[in-house]
């Protein structure tokens, strides 16, 4: 069997088996880039030597038994928001082109940690602010499955880099649908975590009451796998959770049986594509066949996600973006001459539009006079939001949806009006704001031979449930093992 | 027209804590730039920030000595603007819930009677870094060390109508602040720091006249200074007819004067929100009572205790708890040699007359405990007199000599064994045959010139009492 | 909420960026369609709500007051377009 066509649970056991070397699995993907990621553009930075040498000392590591994980030696790749010592971490922004971290984002020394070698930096939106990875300023990444498309966004990088297998497993970030909805553009499986089950330190904050790092991988067990390595406390992070640990063997099992799914009809209503409408209901009959009560209720608070979402995470972002001034780190404007001018020119020179657009869009919502009408009336919407679902998870074990109205739209087509951009979040907003976990995984194709996407919505901290759910749907169908074949 | 001149105070005090508010940096003063900071106080990308407890803890102790309401559920909020001394650009502070409120300091109002200056609110908050201007290359350099250092911002209301009000609210606060262990409170080092709003109406009238507040002032000298020529300043222009502004004027301490900074008109729009990054701190009753049993002695309780146990007049005890230098040097030194009034005396003699003399400011204290009780206990036993005491107390004080040591080896021990005496009288006996004649003649006044040169030739180290003895004894 | 080119300006001013004249008829009209739509925020009835800045009910998370850091200026520094004497540097700052 190809190294790459293994899931990253298959390499790591071939690798502690000693049938495949640290080494050889890194070789094999690094050679795959090289013949394919001038097209694609997975990656922003690829971190060859460093990975061979880390390569090196993981397989010493393995024989002394110092890495005894599932995931030993297994290649990853991470989105270019998650701060790496020593590697270039560019946010995918012209304002942090050259800088390069001093520190570890706590994921990392948790990878670290599970004798994991990072292959490179994947490409995203700008700051993590779109959903098709075309903000990026170091150009547009293809979808695997038609390179005319986009892979979707904002770790539109790390989802295309799983689906093309030039990474077994990823970790992207999820702050309105950032992870989901890549991963259904792209045909693999992606899982946003509880908000705090998993520490941001060393995550280039978007919005930071929002974001959420998370695994993207091929099937479900490879995302509960690298969930187990990644989640839990960190005193360094003083939202993260003291919650109880995940269990990968409860998610494993794969039990479904006597659960009951809600699907939100807001969720099938106005807007959606007439397929992805029905990959979803037909998901619905599988869970019914495997002994899940599925049934369809109201939640009409789902239209007022949208705004809510774009004004708390503008408002968070216009404030997170300011420190980025031309003086500390990153861009700084060769043609200023004064305070003022550094910060305008480096600011103006540095970010792109959409980052821009939304800046001002937070610094709008924030300002005085208007902050009232919208910012706070945004976190009473999200007090509403958190009880709504609150609601629902009385009635229901977890709920079933899509996750884009759409699947892939071609590359150029959403760019120019943004507000039909924002629109196709309508989704995956909802979930960031009421902080509770959910999971992409692919349910179909369109008759483009596009991949289709659903998403399981759970309580919180209860990523073991979805992630068993999705695997019953997973050992039931096949779309998960559906490869695109690359050029 | 009389004028009354109203006041209201914004004081900020950086905190004695080791580490900054958000991250474990020291808030140790002075160090080369950039040693104090790491990559949550710079700002660096990614970076969270993560609450001192011990923060917290102060501004409660802070609050319950200022008669505060403790705000039982606490939340942050960033406050945004951009400059190179706020790497973040927002600065994390409390807006809609500061941890304390509602509460006074009681002051002398004019005409003796006692008052409550109110104070607003207090809340917790990071300091901004340092900016140095190099003249050689017309630029500005940035150095975050005081970056983060933890704040409290303690408001009060505009409850002030003289100078002498603010003072002895300064005082006061700076007496809390001290004794509870918050802030050293070194205005020099800019850990305490005050703003003052004013306005003037005339006498009598209710409502407030347009307010400026003024900033950099960095003693209560040049607080008073400021207040007197911003009140006259705004009386004169109203008398002319004019207009007061409002807005910010930065207090000039060497030329005298205040000028303005910003008016309101450029004001800033500071876009506040709840900080995401740090969840709620709620405070319990538990809390509140656990530090309130655990808080150090006020001035008040101290005073109370010193004239009750230790029976000093109230008269010292004002001056000994008026600095936190004086009662720890007090404190300590009475238990090393029992003895309050003694202690009390030698530090409101001679080592207030040290300080003065020598320009030192009490927090800066050179003399320590032992040496101030050496030299207490010599005297007291008479192995010294008084005047080798307080040269001895001079030069520990200047040059930290080790009291005892220094009396040994400079030979400065009172003579105690009374036969090494007569030799040396008999010798003065001897070369003053003239005034010894005088005496025996039945001029008494003549003893006085015999015992000068006495002492003089016992360079001053026997008791008056046993020479003046002895001499009788030999002459009589 | 009506948007025009004043307000535009204002926000460029506010967000320390400045649009050409192009971009900002163009953001004019997007942030028009966006604050529009998000207006139909207002048909939600929030009354008494009261907001939430917080998904979770996690409170009280402290360090203890232990100095942990040590110099690193060069590290801190290491990214810094500009500077000298162990220091930042950015053009002068007038009071």
């Amino acid at each position: 069997m190809d190294i790459r066509d293994m899931t990253a649970l298959e390499l790591g056991r071939a690798i502690r088996a000693g049938s495949v070397g640290v080494r050889e699995a890194a070789e094999s993907y690094f050679a795959a880039i090289e013949a394919h990621d001038a097209l694609y553009h997975c990656y922003n930075t690829v971190c060859k030597d460093e990975a061979l040498a880390r390569a090196d000392e993981v397989q010493k590591g393995i024989a002394e038994g110092r890495f005894t994980g599932a995931l030993a030696g297994v290649p990853i790749g991470i989105k270019d928001n998650i701060c790496t010592k020593g590697i270039r971490t560019t946010c995918s922004s012209k304002i942090l082109e050259n800088f390069v971290p001093t520190y570890d984002a706590t994921v990392m020394q948790r990878l670290e940690k599970a004798g994991m070698v990072m292959l490179g930096k994947l490409n995203m939106d700008e700051f993590a602010m779109g959903s098709t990875t075309e903000t990026s300023a170091t150009g547009i990444t293809h979808n695997p499955w038609d390179p005319d498309r986009i892979p979707g966004g904002s770790s539109g990088g790390a989802a295309a880099a799983v689906a093309a297998r030039l990474a077994p497993v990823a970790l992207g970030s999820d702050t309105g649908g950032s992870i989901r909805q890549p991963a259904s553009f792209c045909g693999v499986s992606g899982l946003k975590p509880t908000y705090g089950a998993v520490s941001r330190y060393g995550l280039v904050a978007y919005a930071s009451s929002l974001d959420q790092i998370g695994p993207l991988g091929r099937n479900t067990d490879d995302c509960a796998a690298l969930f187990a390595v990644i989640e839990g406390k960190d005193p360094m992070d003083g939202t993260s959770a003291d919650h109880e640990t995940f269990s990968f063997d409860a998610a494993a099992a794969g039990e479904i049986r006597g659960k009951k799914i809600g699907i939100p009809a807001d969720y099938l209503g106005e807007g959606i594509a007439p397929e992805v409408k029905q990959a979803v209901l037909d998901a619905a009959e599988v869970y019914k066949a495997l002994g899940a009560e599925v049934e369809i209720f109201p939640m009409p608070i789902v239209k007022y996600a949208i705004p809510a979402y774009y004004i708390i995470a503008c408002a968070e972002a216009c404030s997170n973006l300011s420190r980025y001034d031309g003086i500390k780190y990153g861009y700084s404007s060769p043609n200023a001459e004064s305070l003022l001018e550094t910060y305008i020119r480096s600011r103006s020179e540095g970010f792109g539009m959409e980052v821009k657009r939304r800046i001002m869009l937070g610094n709008f919502v924030l300002s005085s006079g208007y902050y009232d009408a919208y910012y706070n009336k945004a976190l009473k919407a999200k007090r509403l939001i958190s009880k709504a679902m609150d609601d629902a998870f009385r009635r229901y074990d977890m709920l079933l949806g899509p996750v884009a109205p759409t699947a892939a739209m071609k590359i150029g087509e959403s760019l120019s009006d943004p507000l039909k951009m924002y629109l196709g979040d309508i989704y995956t907003v909802m979930i960031n704001i009421a902080g509770v976990p959910a999971l992409a995984v692919p349910c179909g194709f369109t008759s483009d031979g596009l991949p289709l996407g659903m998403q399981l919505i759970g309580k919180p901290y209860a990523e073991a449930e979805i992630l068993a759910a999705a695997k019953a749907y997973q050992s039931a169908t096949d779309f998960h093992k559906k490869f695109p074949t690359l050029q | 027209m009389e004028w009354e001149i109203v006041m209201g105070l914004e004081v900020h005090t950086e905190l004695a804590t080791k580490t900054k508010i958000f991250c474990g940096c020291s808030t140790e003063f002075g160090g080369e730039a950039n040693t104090h900071v790491c990559e949550i106080c710079s700002g660096m990308p990614g970076t969270l920030p993560l609450l001192n407890r011990r923060v917290v803890e102060f501004a409660i102790r802070t609050g319950l000595a200022t008669h505060c309401d403790i705000t039982r559920k606490n939340k942050f909020d960033r406050k945004n603007y951009f400059y190179p001394d706020l790497p973040k650009a927002y600065q994390i502070s409390q807006l809609y819930f500061p941890i304390c409120r509602n509460g006074y300091i009681p002051v002398t109002g004019a005409d003796g009677a006692p008052k409550k200056i109110g104070i607003h609110e207090i809340h917790m908050e990071e300091d901004a870094g340092k900016l140095i201007h190099d003249a050689f290359t017309d630029s500005t350099l940035v150095d975050y060390n005081r970056c983060g250092v933890p704040l409290l911002e303690i408001v009060s209301e505009p409850d002030f109508r003289s100078a002498a009000e603010v003072i002895e609210y300064l005082e006061k606060l700076r007496a809390i602040l001290q004794f509870t262990g918050v802030s050293d409170c070194k205005m020099q080092e800019g850990s305490l720091r005050a703003d003052v709003n004013l306005s003037v109406r005339p006498k009598g009238q209710t409502a407030f006249g347009t307010r400026t507040e003024m900033k950099n002032l960095n003693s209560f000298r040049a607080i008073q200074r400021a207040i007197a020529y911003e009140a006259e300043r705004q009386i004169e222009l109203l008398e002319d007819g004019g207009e007061v502004v409002q807005e910010t004027r930065r207090w000039d301490d060497n030329k005298g004067i205040s000028y303005a900074m910003r008016s309101k008109e450029d004001a800033q729009d500071y876009k506040y929100f709840p900080e995401p990054d740090l969840p709620p701190i709620e405070i319990s009753e538990e809390t509140i009572e656990r530090i309130r049993a655990s808080m150090p002695e006020l001035p008040e309780q101290k005073k109370r205790r010193y004239t009750e146990e230790l029976g000093l007049p109230e008269y010292d005890t004002s001056i000994l708890t008026s600095e936190m230098a004086y009662v720890k040097l007090f404190e300590a030194t009475v238990a090393l040699c029992d003895s309050p009034k003694d202690v009390a005396n030698w530090i409101m003699g001679e080592v207030m007359k040290l300080l003065s003399a020598t320009a030192t400011l009490p927090e800066n204290m050179p003399l320590t405990p032992e040496a101030l009780a050496a030299v207490i206990n010599m005297v007291r036993a008479g192995k010294i007199n008084r005047g080798t005491g307080k040269t001895v107390l001079e030069k520990a004080f200047c040059d930290g000599v080790d009291p005892e040591q220094y009396v040994a080896a400079h030979n400065l021990a009172q003579i105690t064994d009374l036969s090494a005496l007569r030799p040396v009288l008999e010798e003065v006996i001897a070369a003053n045959e003239k005034s010894v004649s005088e005496y025996k003649a039945g001029r008494t006044q003549a003893m006085g010139y015999i015992m000068g040169q006495a002492m003089r030739a016992l360079k001053g180290k026997a008791p008056a009492q046993e020479v003046q003895k002895l001499l009788h004894e030999m002459l009589d | 909420m009506q948007i025009d080119k004043d307000l535009v300006m204002y926000l460029e001013k506010l967000g320390r960026i400045e649009l050409s004249e192009a971009q900002r008829a163009a953001t004019e009209k997007d942030l028009q369609d966006i604050l529009t739509y998000i207006d139909t925020l207002n048909e939600l009835d929030t009354d008494g709500v009261e907001p939430a800045s917080h998904s979770f009910p996690i409170a009280n998370v402290m360090r203890e007051d232990e100095v942990t850091n040590t110099a690193r200026p060069e590290a801190i520094l290491q990214n810094a377009p500009n500077s000298r004497d162990g220091c930042f540097v950015v053009p002068k700052t007038v009071e």
